[in-house]
């Protein structure tokens, strides 16, 4: 399931709602991104999440869907935030249920590293010393890139 | 053919989106960067350094080889930075 939203979510509520009546998930591995408090070294106030909206959708369900081409998933979740954010708040939730543990591991870490260099999302970052657009890290790419090795 | 614009690349252009009605020789999403860089400084400038720029048409990314239409949804960003 995919939701983008401004709102904040539950992690809680949607880990229950994941896995409610399936008995057949053994295990649930769960990603959830925060904002932190400091950009490029300096103190960060806010980071505003923009996003393409109808794009966004469609590329995370692509996402989601070659998950569970992947591995055998009972159940899958990504809730992504856009909106202005402060430190501490809650960005993205990523959650996958299967039968055993390393199937739920191995695809939330896909889901994640996935979105970050597919789905169609910007960071902009406020510091006292104004704004910023963050720019992709080369490292992001090389984790996403990881997967279409196997 | 819809312009949309996001990130920078709206913050320099100064607009979200826009409808235009490229000429002729815009067959491609190669062809119409380059013409959408002689429309002001403001484009000149977002699009100054295409290799951090990335184009999706109707809503999937593609190459600069890939062809455009007049009714086609055409959105100009940078790389991707959610999660």
């Amino acid at each position: 399931m995919i939701r983008v939203q401004r709102e904040d979510f539950d992690p809680a509520a949607a880990l229950a709602e994941l896995t409610r009546g399936n008995h057949r998930i053994g295990g649930v591995a769960s990603f959830i991104g925060l904002v932190r408090d400091v950009a490029e070294g300096a103190p960060l106030r806010a980071m505003t999440l923009e996003h393409y909206p109808g794009m966004t959708e469609k590329k995370l369900a692509e996402i989601e869907a070659e998950a569970r081409r992947r591995w055998p998933l009972e159940a899958s979740l990504v809730i992504h935030r856009y909106g202005r954010l402060e430190p501490g708040d809650r960005i993205v939730l990523v959650a996958t249920a299967s039968p055993h543990r390393a199937a739920a591991f191995e695809s939330c870490a896909f889901l994640v590293d996935w979105l970050k260099t597919k789905a169609p999302f910007w960071k902009h970052e406020e510091t006292e010393a104004g704004g910023r657009w963050v720019e992709a890290r080369v490292g992001d790419d090389a984790a996403a890139a990881r997967w279409t090795q196997e | 053919m819809k312009l949309l614009y996001f990130a920078w690349l709206r913050a320099r252009i100064g607009t979200a989106e826009e409808t235009l009605d490229p000429p002729p020789e815009v067959t491609d999403v190669a062809s119409l960067l380059r013409w959408l860089q002689g429309r002001g400084p403001g484009y000149a400038e977002a699009l100054k350094d295409l290799s951090v720029v990335r184009v999706a048409v109707n809503h999937d990314y593609v190459p600069p080889s890939h062809p455009v239409r007049s009714g086609d949804e055409v959105a100009l960003f940078p790389p991707m930075t959610g999660g």
